[in-house]
């Protein structure tokens, strides 16, 4: 049964959002608001397709080599223009990345697609460049706990490893996207300093990365904490040099998607079907489903090139594959009439 | 709600679904039992106990058309009435507001639409005829101070005519207005509107009911309603109807969700700093009782995400 919820303070929204969300109880100040809320939107989006890897990483089933292959050509076809092929982490860590050479060498790369993959060190790089690799990524941690937990060593520890990467890979030619993890919470230490995050961002970006993608690892983000946050990272780093990597453990991503898109951010990170639960939380979804962030985006007039329909014919092939549901409402509402 | 979607309840034409439906017919009867009016009571009462300041209790509809509801008397009759808190019911008509009252209804709704086809199929007549209906029962609610809340379904897309003009649910949202409704809550029925089609909306809205007076009714098919919500709220909107648990399915989508769980909204909105004086922790148990009492899970990510499975 419908259960309505009335704001009892309306000033809260502005007093929690800043000045960029004004108080509504005067009607004068109801087109400020609406302004933000009609602010220009980025005309184009790109979308970093992070199915093959995040995605697949966190399923417990193993995928055939394959399945993988043909995965990612299904998702090439359908206009993306980035998609995160696999992880370069060892297979002793990560069993479902074993075949990364395999899948590097097996995929049809599309002219104008970029391939990217994780390097978690200088090994993982080399052996990325030498499967073929002309892109790839790093991974930080706003939080402490959550790098030594992860990663086994200090924020400060896991940059400094990261230089050495970013070095060889500007001697290789090689472009490098920088990931900061738990950046709106995390699992073990719950707040994030906004700030923290931003210190993390801005290291990446100086050291040589081209585009630091922001991740809401836990899901635990709302558009208030997204904004908070963005606002301290973009003091730091160019705006059109950041993305956003939002989980949908809480039902929010779509909401923190939109404030980023108000906020100037034009890179969304996303995964076909919504493939990848969230380890933290047993039986939760995890990340945001492609195919609904392109409907969103789509309705509000915004180019990302992809073809929504090819896209759900990826998504539908691997959740066949894998026998699992789709996470993508957008894919779970085929319409009788 | 339960094994009617709320859709059904509120919406449609039940028999003429059926008809033209048989896969609906099969997935009604699938549900195997009417939700027992004791189990209604008790969500109710705990749904009473959050802070919730509007529960819409039942409808007054005719129970061959939604036997979901034939228990509405008793339902009204046997829930406790929270101070505070205010329980309208949903009146098609005048008899059914007339059977509303005599229950101890102290507030109705009716339910008008932006669509000419989907008014035409819902409750089988134009939008001028339901008008003229709703107009019945306005006039007997103000006789006995009895205030009226309006429904404009279809504000974002018809699951027969697609595309609905801005304008068209600035018209049906004013004619309800001015009948005297106190508050206008635009239906995205489908789910299929995006932050995009909803600003647009509420723009053309705006321009002629004050802001005040209107809420958000988001479903959550396409995965939508919370960003539509949060522009809606960007503009000033400030109700916005939910469904503790997501209950409610979508007729027109099988298999897909209906209306935005009211635990994601209670999550965004005080993550966002906004004051709903609703205890979500309180709203979780009652989304863990219906579903329990259902035997089904919840479509609420909050709810799932803090371990709550079947």
């Amino acid at each position: 049964m419908a259960a309505v919820v009335r704001l009892v303070n309306r000033s809260a929204l502005g007093s929690a959002m800043g000045q960029r969300y004004v108080a509504f109880s005067s009607a004068a100040k109801v087109n400020a608001a609406g302004l933000r809320a009609g602010r220009t939107l980025p005309d184009k989006v790109k979308i970093v397709e992070v199915g093959p890897r995040d995605g697949l990483q966190n399923e417990k089933t193993i995928v055939p080599t394959e399945t993988k292959i043909h995965l990612i050509d299904m998702l090439s076809a359908s206009g993306l223009s980035v998609i995160e092929a696999t992880s370069f982490v060892s297979p002793k860590w990560v069993p479902q990345m074993a075949d990364q050479v395999e899948v590097m060498k097996g995929i049809d790369r599309k002219p104008g697609v970029s391939y990217p993959v994780l390097t978690p060190n200088l090994k993982g790089f080399q052996a990325a460049v030498k499967a073929g690799a002309s892109e790839v990524a790093i991974f930080g941690a706003a939080s402490e706990l959550f790098s030594k937990k992860n990663i086994n060593c200090s924020v400060e520890e896991s940059l400094q490893r990261f230089d050495e990467v970013v070095r060889m890979a500007k001697e290789a030619g090689v472009r490098v996207r920088g990931y900061v993890s738990c950046v709106l919470g995390c699992p073990y230490e719950g707040n994030v300093a906004p700030e923290k995050v931003a210190h993390v961002a801005k290291r990446l970006y100086s050291m040589g990365c081209y585009e630091i993608s922001l991740g809401d690892t836990t899901g635990v983000g709302t558009p208030g904490s997204m904004s908070d946050m963005l606002e301290a990272v973009s003091r730091e780093v160019p705006v059109n040099a950041l993305a956003v990597h939002c989980h949908d453990t809480y039902g929010q991503a779509l909401a923190n998607i939109l404030v980023a898109l108000q906020m100037g951010i034009s890179v969304i990170d996303s995964s076909v079907a919504g493939l990848g639960g969230c380890p933290y939380a047993s039986g939760a979804s995890g990340n945001v489903a492609t195919e609904d962030v392109v409907y969103m985006l789509h309705g509000l007039g915004i180019q990302t090139g992809v073809d929504l329909s090819k896209l759900m014919d990826a998504g539908a092939f691997i959740c066949r594959t894998l026998n699992r549901r789709t996470s993508s409402k957008v894919a779970q509402a085929t319409c009788k009439l | 709600m339960g094994n009617v979607p709320t859709a059904v309840k509120h919406c449609l034409s039940y028999e003429q679904l059926i008809q033209d439906y048989p896969w609906l017919k099969r997935l009604l009867l699938e549900e195997k039992e009417i939700v027992p009016t004791g189990v209604k009571i008790q969500l109710i009462d705990m749904l009473s106990g959050t802070g919730l300041p509007v529960i819409e209790a039942t409808s007054f509809v005719s129970s061959k058309w939604v036997p979901q509801m034939a228990d509405h008397t008793d339902v009204l009759r046997g829930i406790h009435r929270e101070p505070h808190v205010r329980y309208p019911v949903l009146t098609p008509n005048l008899q059914g507001f007339h059977d509303a009252v005599a229950a101890g209804a102290t507030e109705v709704a009716v339910f008008g639409s932006a669509s000419e086809t989907f008014s035409k199929k819902n409750i089988n007549c134009s939008i001028d005829e339901s008008m003229l209906r709703f107009e019945e029962v306005i006039k007997a609610a103000k006789e006995r101070q009895i205030p009226v809340r309006g429904y404009v379904s279809c504000a974002l897309g018809c699951p027969y005519e697609g595309h609905i003009e801005p304008s068209k649910v600035s018209e049906v949202a004013k004619r309800l207005y001015e009948m005297g409704c106190y508050e206008i809550s635009l239906g995205d029925t489908i789910g299929v509107g995006t932050p995009g089609s909803m600003f647009k909306m509420l723009q053309s809205v705006m321009a002629e009911v004050p802001t005040n007076a209107l809420a958000v009714h988001c479903h959550d098919t396409y995965g939508q309603a919370l960003p539509n919500i949060l522009i809606a709220l960007q503009m000033g909107v400030c109700v916005v109807d939910s469904a503790v648990a997501g209950l409610g399915g979508c007729p027109y989508a099988q298999g897909s969700s209906g209306n935005v769980s009211t635990e994601d909204v209670l999550y965004m909105l005080h993550g966002v700093g906004v004051e709903t004086g609703v205890n979500l922790a309180k709203v979780l148990e009652a989304g863990d009782f219906i579903c329990e009492a259902l035997g089904r899970q919840t479509n609420s990510r909050v709810a799932r995400a803090r371990g709550r499975t079947l």
